[in-house]
């Protein structure tokens, strides 16, 4: 029992539980989960579709983070993706045309794919702050988004594309199954190859790693193109999702939320350990807190507020010496 | 124009250059206000977070354009902060008139009087502010955004005329703290109280974007089985929802009435489709008025302090006709 209790993520899942059941004091249809026109459909399956772009986004930061860096330009990343890909999707003659709409999506991943580059050689070849490199695709990155679309929202009525975030495959939403891949695939690839230790020694140490023989270079330019691609991938679900790209809402502070999750999921922001599991479990976490806001009606007004305490009850609950604390004084008070 | 030029100006630094450097900030838009007969009028716009608001700025861009007036542009991105600084840079850059839509109503009186302490005289476009120092700007143009509440209202009273059943409505809200959203919600409900058969039985921010106005209503829908009514503040937020109401298998604007406020094109052609059932407009192209007041205000005329837009409302009927001549 007490192993459990002292892994890293039993606290954020006890949360996430206690956030899940406290919806059905409100709506008592909750947890049900219901065939509707040949899909699944339920609260639950909102919770999941809603936290995919924040889920890709945590998954790419987690690297980054991993290897001592942050990516704070992956909202703007994130605009442009659902951008260009609304852009080229709009121009095509028939925008039923799946192969013109796959065309998109693979320029707009690759266009991310370049700007992840960017970022990687700023921090590691010309040798900028992390924080300071990033921040420059960030403020940039938000008017290139702009630009493309000349500030307007870009509508487009293309059914292949509307599959990406908005679809169903097998009952499932696409979004999700997309995002479960994703994470199946960097799961694999850092834990079941050397891939995952090499990027902790490098954040844990870069020094002692390129002295050992790492190419920590490489590996921290791959890092930040990894987090590029997972936000255009984002993008593209978000912008799929209502059909338009709107290049000012699009990922905007979607980097805090995503630090956010990677903190929640265990991950230290000075790098090195790094836990998958944990930052997909704190992207759903977060993106339950909303639907929870609206379920149980927390007035506008006060909804960030509410957020702000689960936040800081969290944290406290996943703080060591404030339960030492706690668990000290009641047995303090039970003895006397 | 600035921001934009900002924009291509980094983005060339990031493909030629890195970063070497911020001096180049806003080079294009140089010179001051003061010479030569022209007014130079600073504008700072919300941001675009809906058709409605890029159909305001088009409009203001090209009455100035006509007009011959020298216009400073610039988009606060939805942020207070952004447009306070926009507001000193054109105090510091001396304009002949600042016009603003506010992102939210509070926090001005400082930024203003620094206005008034320079001579500049303010104009309020779309937005009010809630300060109690009415001698901090000129004049206020815009819509009545109560009134729209109450048409919304009206509409909603009379389509469920002779009937006793209860009524429940969900309500989108705007930004929470922004003008439109607290005076459409309040207009609405003064409207509805006097009958106790209409119930709000929801009502949540979606931010005026379709993405929140989607999310929100999917959470409604499970929440509360049996909606007969949504009351969006804007066309976007309602045709997100339309998609969530979709997804679960119901008729928008036959299983569930949708009443919005706008009538921005794409809400239209939906207007138009059935799928809504009335829009009470808030018409963005202010801009020909605003030049006017502009001009007003530097030549020392006196204004009024309240100026309305021209505005209207559409059944689906209304819709069908108008559609073919909408312009945004």
């Amino acid at each position: 029992m007490t192993a459990l209790t002292r892994h890293r993520l039993f606290w954020p899942a006890v949360v996430l539980v206690l956030l899940l059941v406290s919806n059905v004091f409100f709506a008592p249809r909750f947890f049900s989960i219901t065939l509707q026109d040949g899909h699944l459909y339920g609260s639950l399956i909102d919770v999941l579709r809603s936290s995919t772009p924040l889920v890709l986004v945590a998954l790419g930061m987690t690297v980054v983070i991993a290897t001592g860096g942050i990516d704070l330009s992956v909202g703007s990343v994130m605009a442009i993706a659902g951008a260009l890909a609304c852009l080229m999707i709009g121009d095509l003659p028939d925008q039923g045309s799946v192969g013109g709409v796959l065309l998109a999506v693979v320029a707009a991943v690759g266009l991310a794919a370049v700007l992840g580059i960017w970022n990687g050689v700023l921090v590691t070849v010309i040798g900028i702050q992390p924080i300071i490199a990033t921040l420059i695709l960030m403020v940039a990155g938000r008017g290139i988004a702009q630009l493309l679309t000349d500030g307007q929202i870009i509508n487009v009525s293309s059914p292949p594309f509307r599959m990406i975030g908005a679809g169903y495959f097998l009952t499932l939403p696409v979004s999700v199954l997309i995002v479960a891949a994703v994470v199946v695939a960097a799961a694999l690839l850092t834990r079941r190859s050397a891939l995952g230790v090499l990027v902790e020694a490098v954040g844990a140490s870069p020094t002692a790693s390129r002295l050992a023989g790492i190419r920590a270079r490489g590996l921290t330019i791959m890092a930040y193109v990894f987090a590029a691609v997972c936000a255009a991938v984002a993008g593209l679900i978000f912008s799929s999702n209502v059909a338009s790209a709107d290049s000012n809402a699009a990922g905007n502070l979607i980097e805090l939320d995503a630090i956010l999750a990677v903190v929640i999921g265990g991950t230290a922001l000075t790098g090195g350990r790094f836990s998958l599991a944990g930052s997909v479990l704190g992207a759903v976490l977060i993106s339950a807190l909303d639907i929870t806001t609206y379920t149980i009606g927390i007035p506008a007004e006060t909804t960030l507020l509410f957020k702000a305490v689960v936040v800081v009850v969290l944290c406290l609950s996943q703080s060591a010496a404030f339960r030492a604390v706690v668990f000290r004084r009641r047995t303090v008070g039970a003895s006397a | 124009m600035s921001r934009k030029w900002t924009a291509a100006l980094l983005a060339g630094a990031l493909a030629l250059t890195g970063p070497a450097g911020c001096g180049g900030e806003d080079a294009g838009s140089g010179g001051s206000g003061s010479g030569g007969g022209k007014i130079t009028l600073g504008f700072s716009q919300v941001g675009a977070e809906s058709g409605w608001r890029t159909a305001n700025t088009k409009s203001i861009q090209e009455s100035a354009a006509t007009a011959g007036i020298d216009l400073k542009f610039s988009d606060a991105q939805g942020k207070q902060e952004n447009q306070i600084k926009a507001l000193r840079s054109f105090i510091a850059q001396r304009v002949d008139v600042i016009a603003f839509s506010p992102v939210v109503e509070s926090g001005w009186d400082t930024v203003l009087k620094e206005a008034k302490d320079a001579d500049i005289p303010v104009i309020l476009t779309d937005r009010a502010v809630d300060s109690q120092d009415t001698s901090l700007y000129k004049s206020f143009i815009g819509s009545d955004f109560v009134l729209e509440g109450k048409k919304a209202g009206e509409w909603l009273v009379k389509e469920y005329e002779g009937k006793t059943d209860t009524v429940n409505i969900v309500e989108l809200q705007g930004t929470p703290g922004a003008a439109p959203a607290n005076d459409r919600k309040a207009g609405f409900a003064d409207v509805i109280k006097a009958d106790p058969k209409f119930k709000v039985i929801a009502s949540q921010t979606g931010q005026f974007t379709r993405t929140d106005g989607k999310e929100v209503m999917e959470a409604f829908l499970k929440t509360y089985p049996d909606i007969d009514v949504l009351y969006a503040h804007n066309d976007d937020m309602g045709l997100g929802a339309i998609e969530a109401i979709e997804a679960a298998g119901k008729k928008p604007g036959t299983d569930i009435k949708i009443i919005t406020v706008d009538a921005v094109k794409d809400g239209m052609t939906a207007l138009a489709g059935g799928k809504i059932n009335y829009i009470v407009e808030c018409s963005p192209l202010l801009g020909p008025q605003l030049m006017d007041l502009a001009k007003k205000v530097k030549a020392g005329e006196q204004v009024p302090q309240r100026v309305l837009t021209e505005e209207t409302t559409f059944t689906q009927e209304q819709a069908k006709a108008a559609l073919p001549d909408r312009k945004y």
